[in-house]
């Protein structure tokens, strides 16, 4: 085990951007799963890198405001493209958001390869991956003085960001859990009684769209793949109720969140390995166990409980 | 865009654009178009209160169109719709919608209650949360339906009369004086539509329209009052027994109904 300093230092920062991004993610992905839109997060999360790298070449920096505007730039341009699209090739939805996330996640890669990009972070393998453990927080030295001011102040800012949206999340849905139910549920009734479902609709969209960028530059483009959609998949094989399928959905991020560090982290280095495993990755893998345990073993919905229900009368009779 | 060229002639044909307050939803030269395809072409009607009327007609009449454009959900190419005398935008808390059983995504994670409790959202208003009060008042409206034993029931795992009375108790939570429905009976055995039947009836003797598209012609005159029969244009309108004439039914289902079936449903009305 690491100290406590270096936990402090080098595990801390890590994991509370994992929660944070996972927290995020999976929140929203309640919606889009609920609306059929799984794909959109997969597509936000690709359309923004090309954004991001155009806003490093613009700016100069990787100012984390300059990023989320590039890549909600690139999220707004790709909502246009895909209804373009659709409107001129006469594409479902899935194949014309397909058709553009892949061409613009190529287009983000050819330009972070043809452009001094690779020198600071921004290279291929972060953008897939994340550079979760290249946050650091210098300064405590321990549990007592991490609260002082001049600690706080020293937090890693992407930190401070993804904390900052996860928390905005969690309000969002809180504020307006009656409207994205009703929108999400019938939109026929939604606009009867005035509750503007293309406006919230929109806003999901666009929130997806801040999501994916914030958690972009700590978790890549994989790991909010795998949370927009897992947490809420499973949530959902847990409970009929929606608001119950939220809360869970944010308990099962937080934990593969959480388990999927320190499996990567530190079982490696237990099993005799000398390298930690990259973190969002193995967090990606332990959503998927998540689900597939769910999918398999749910209390009522699960393929155990459901072959066993078939069974009963059989059984009774 | 050109409309077939048929004479209607019909004795209570409102006179145009003479609309009363009190007229639960008038219509006058309502026209819908998908893309160059007229879907309903220059329709006039008034749905009286307190009564059961029936939208009756062929496969493409365009029924369900006449209510999604009432409601505003699909837009309107020229003619005026009228709910209450005003404008939809001015009179939305009037009306309720039970949607078609196959536009409804049964999968939701919703009660019978949550399902209820939205007809309140439109008085509860943005941002503000759904109260015990509110659940209550939901939980009373599915009684009056004789559901109160299933309200935390997922509404996938309802029968279909089920399902169906939960959204007619949503209606009741709006407290609308138009209730519109889509094909409320299709799917279900006769003993639930009967259930159905009754529960809609109440729901008209306290003075709410209640307009419902409606397929089967044999059942018309054992349920509803009034009738509206369509195909693109309005072919008849006015009580069912006035409405289900040879001449009338012929034109609007264009001799796809054989002679025998035709004497059939005139001997039943």
């Amino acid at each position: 085990m690491p100290t406590v300093a270096a936990f402090i230092t080098v595990d801390l920062p890590a994991l509370v951007l994992a929660i944070c991004a996972c927290l995020a993610c999976g929140l929203t992905g309640n919606f889009l799963v609920l609306r059929r839109q799984a794909l959109v997060g997969d597509a936000m999360s690709h359309v923004v890198l090309p954004g991001i790298v155009v806003a490093w070449l613009v700016a100069g920096t990787i100012d984390s405001l300059a990023m989320m505007a590039g890549g909600l730039l690139a999220a707004l341009l790709a909502t246009g493209l895909i209804a373009a699209v659709r409107h001129l090739a006469r594409l479902e939805a899935g194949a014309a958001m397909g058709v553009v996330f892949t061409a613009m996640f190529a287009i983000g890669v050819v330009l972070i390869e043809r452009s001094a990009a690779r020198d600071v972070h921004l290279d291929t393998t972060h953008a897939l991956m994340g550079a979760l453990e290249l946050a650091l927080w210098l300064g405590p030295t321990g549990w007592g003085d991490a609260l002082a001011a001049k600690n706080l102040a020293a937090l890693p800012r992407e930190v401070v960001t993804l904390a900052a949206v996860a928390l905005t999340t969690a309000a969002l849905v809180a504020l307006f859990f009656k409207e994205l139910r009703l929108t999400t549920f019938d939109t026929g009734l939604a606009t009867a009684l005035g509750y503007r479902p293309r406006l919230v609709g929109g806003a999901v969209m666009a929130w997806t769209a801040i999501v994916a960028v914030a958690a972009f530059d700590a978790v890549g483009s994989i790991l909010p793949i795998a949370m927009f959609i897992c947490p809420a998949a499973t949530a959902r094989m847990l409970t009929d109720r929606l608001g119950r399928q939220i809360w869970a959905s944010a308990a099962i991020a937080v934990l593969a969140a959480a388990g999927g560090y320190f499996a990567a982290a530190f079982a490696p280095l237990w099993t005799g390995g000398t390298a930690s495993l990259n973190a969002a990755g193995m967090i990606a893998v332990v959503a998927g166990a998540m689900q597939v345990a769910a999918m398999l073993f749910a209390p009522r919905h699960g393929a155990l409980a459901r072959a066993l229900a078939r069974r009963r009368p059989v059984a009774a009779g | 865009m050109t409309p077939p060229p048929v004479t209607i002639v019909d004795s209570e044909r409102p006179a145009p654009w003479a609309i009363a307050p009190d007229v639960p939803l008038a219509l006058r030269g309502l026209t819908v178009a998908y893309r160059a395809t007229p879907a309903l072409w220059n329709v006039d009607w008034d749905a009286p209160a307190g009564a059961m009327s029936a939208i009756v007609g062929p496969n493409g009449a365009g029924k369900s169109t006449l209510l999604k454009s009432v409601l505003g959900l699909v837009p309107t190419l020229a003619g005026e719709v009228r709910v209450f005398g005003a404008p939809l935008a001015k009179a939305r808390g009037d009306v309720a919608y039970v949607p078609q059983r196959n536009a409804v995504d049964w999968d939701f994670p919703a009660s019978a209650l949550d399902v209820v409790a939205m007809g309140l959202y439109g008085r509860i208003g943005w941002c503000r949360p759904v109260r015990r009060r509110h659940r209550e008042a939901a939980r009373a409206r599915l009684a009056e339906v004789g559901m109160a034993d299933l309200a935390d029931r997922q509404i996938g795992e309802l029968s279909g009369g089920q399902q169906q009375r939960v959204f007619i108790a949503r209606a009741l939570a709006q407290q609308a004086r138009l209730v519109m429905l889509d094909e409320p009976f299709a799917g279900v055995d006769a003993a639930t539509e009967h259930a159905l039947v009754t529960v809609l009836r109440g729901l008209a003797a306290t003075g709410v329209a209640v307009v419902a598209v409606h397929h089967d012609l044999a059942t018309l005159a054992d349920t509803f009052d009034h009738a509206l029969l369509l195909n693109v244009r309005r072919i008849a309108a006015g009580p069912v027994s006035e409405v289900l004439t040879e001449e009338a039914l012929q034109r609007a289902y264009g001799g796809r109904l054989a002679p025998t079936q035709l004497r059939a449903l005139a001997r039943a009305v």
